[in-house]
C-alpha cells in the first residue's frame, strides 16, 4: 500500500490537489491512503518551499503547481 | 494595432445595436467590449512568456543561487529582481520565508524577495501594459524592484531577528545541517511546453472573471462619471492624497486583475497617476489575509515593522510617480 501525502495549508491550489489524487486514486482502484498535512510545522519537515506538494511513500512527486491527471497517475503507479 | 479593433468595436456598437455613440451606455459598452478583448490578449502572450522565464527559475534555484553567490550588496536587487519572474501561491510564503531563512539567506533579502513576487507578476504586467502604455508598465516594474530592494535594505539594518516567533527559531537551529538543493531532470524547451501551457490556461481562468468584472465597473465609471470629477478632491497640490490612498488600500484584499482596470478609469478622470499606483500597491502588496499567515513565523511587531516600512516605501514612490509622470 502507498501512503500519499498531500502538504499545503488549504488555499485553492491544496484543495485542488487534494481532490486530484482522491480522483485519481479511486478511479483506478489503487491501493493507497491518502493523508492531508496542513500543519506548517510538519510540513517544513519536508523542506519543500512551495506548496502545494504531493510526497508518495516519502519521496516529494510534485510540488509547488497543481499536475495533471495524467502526471498524477502516472506518478502512482510507477 | 489595436486603433483597428477601436473602431471595429465602435461600429459595431453604433451600427449594430443601433446606438448613439455619444450616449452614457454607448460609451460604457465600447469600452467594455474593446479593452476586454485588448486586455486578455496580452494576458495571453505576458502570461505565456512569463511562464517560460519561470520554468528556468523555480523557488529552488532561486534559494540556491542566493545562498552559494556573493553579491557584495547586489542580493536585495537580485531577490527583487527574482521576485518578478517567480510567482509563488500567497499560501506558500511561510514555506518559502522559512526555506530562504533557513538556507542562509538575510531576514532583509527575503523580504526583498517577499514584497517585490506579488507587487510585479504576469498579471499585472499584461494589464498594465494593456492600460497604459509601454512607457508606464516599465515604470511600474522599476518601481516594483526598487521598492523591494529598497525596504528589504531597510529591514536588514534594522536587526529583527530576535522578533521572529520561537518555533521558527527551533526550525533553523534544528536544520543547519540538512542542506537542501534542487534536484531536477533537465528538461528541454519543447518537453517544457505542455506544463507551461498548461500553466497559462489555468491563471487566465483563475483571473479572468475578476479582470471582467474590473473592466465592467471601469466601464459603467467611465460612461457615467465626468471627466476631471475626482480632480478636486484628489489633485497634485493635495499632499496627502498619496498617503491617504496607500492606506486606505491595506485593508482592502484584491489582485492586480479586478484593481487595475478601476485605476486607469480613475486616473482618465483626473487622479493623479502616483496616487493611484500608490493605492494599487498598497491594495496588492499589504493585505490582511498575508499578515495572518506571517503571523506563524513573525510576531506581530516584526509584521507591524514589516507593513510600516513597505508603505512607507509606497508612499513615496507615489510622490516620485506624480513628480515624474
Amino acid at each position: 500500500m502507498k501512503t500519499i501525502k498531500i502538504l499545503g495549508t488549504g488555499c485553492s491550489k491544496c484543495k485542488a490537489v487534494t481532490d486530484l489524487v482522491q480522483n485519481v486514486v479511486s478511479e483506478n482502484n489503487i491501493d493507497a491512503h491518502i493523508e492531508k498535512i496542513e500543519d506548517i510545522a510538519e510540513i517544513m519537515t519536508f523542506n519543500v518551499m512551495s506548496t502545494p506538494a504531493i510526497v508518495i511513500d516519502g519521496v516529494i512527486g510534485i510540488k509547488g503547481r497543481v499536475p495533471s491527471k495524467n502526471e498524477v497517475y502516472e506518478l502512482l503507479t510507477k | 494595432m489595436f486603433h483597428v479593433l477601436l473602431y471595429i468595436v465602435k461600429s459595431y456598437v453604433n451600427i449594430l445595436l443601433k446606438l448613439n455613440s455619444e450616449s452614457h451606455f454607448a460609451k460604457a459598452l465600447d469600452f467594455f467590449i474593446y479593452d476586454s478583448i485588448k486586455i486578455i490578449t496580452l494576458l495571453v502572450i505576458i502570461i505565456f512568456l512569463m511562464g517560460f522565464v519561470n520554468s528556468y527559475f523555480p523557488v529552488e534555484r532561486v534559494k540556491n543561487y542566493l545562498t552559494t553567490h556573493k553579491l557584495f550588496g547586489l542580493d536585495y536587487f537580485m531577490a527583487s529582481l527574482f521576485g518578478v519572474v517567480t510567482p509563488f501561491c500567497s499560501c506558500s510564503s511561510v514555506p518559502l520565508f522559512i526555506g530562504f531563512v533557513r538556507g542562509g539567506i538575510p531576514l532583509g533579502v527575503t523580504f526583498a524577495f517577499l514584497i517585490t513576487s506579488p507587487l510585479v507578476n504576469e498579471v499585472a504586467i499584461g494589464l498594465f501594459l494593456g492600460l497604459f502604455g509601454f512607457k508606464i508598465t516599465a515604470i511600474y516594474i522599476i518601481s516594483g524592484i526598487l521598492l523591494g530592494t529598497i525596504s528589504g535594505f531597510i529591514l536588514q539594518h534594522l536587526k529583527l531577528d530576535k522578533l521572529l516567533t520561537p518555533w521558527v527559531k527551533e526550525v533553523l537551529m534544528a536544520s543547519k545541517n540538512n542542506p537542501n538543493s534542487l534536484k531536477e531532470e533537465p528538461k528541454s524547451f519543447i518537453e517544457k511546453l505542455p506544463t507551461i501551457y498548461n500553466d497559462t490556461i489555468k491563471i487566465l481562468k483563475g483571473v479572468i472573471p475578476y479582470v471582467l468584472v474590473g473592466i465592467a465597473i471601469g466601464g459603467i465609471m467611465h460612461g457615467y462619471i465626468p471627466e476631471g470629477f475626482f480632480e478636486q478632491y484628489m489633485n497634485k497640490n493635495n499632499i496627502f492624497a498619496v498617503p491617504l490612498a496607500t492606506i486606505l488600500a491595506v485593508p482592502m484584499y484584491s489582485n492586480a486583475s479586478g484593481i487595475l482596470p478601476v485605476v486607469q478609469v480613475l486616473v482618465s478622470k483626473g487622479i493623479p497617476l502616483g496616487t493611484a499606483i500608490a493605492f494599487m500597491m498598497g491594495v496588492v502588496a499589504l493585505s490582511l489575509p498575508e499578515a495572518m499567515l506571517l503571523k506563524k513565523v513573525m510576531s506581530l511587531k516584526l509584521i507591524g515593522i514589516f507593513f510600516s516600512v513597505v508603505t512607507l516605501c509606497i508612499i513615496i514612490s507615489g510622490y516620485l510617480f506624480n513628480v515624474i509622470l
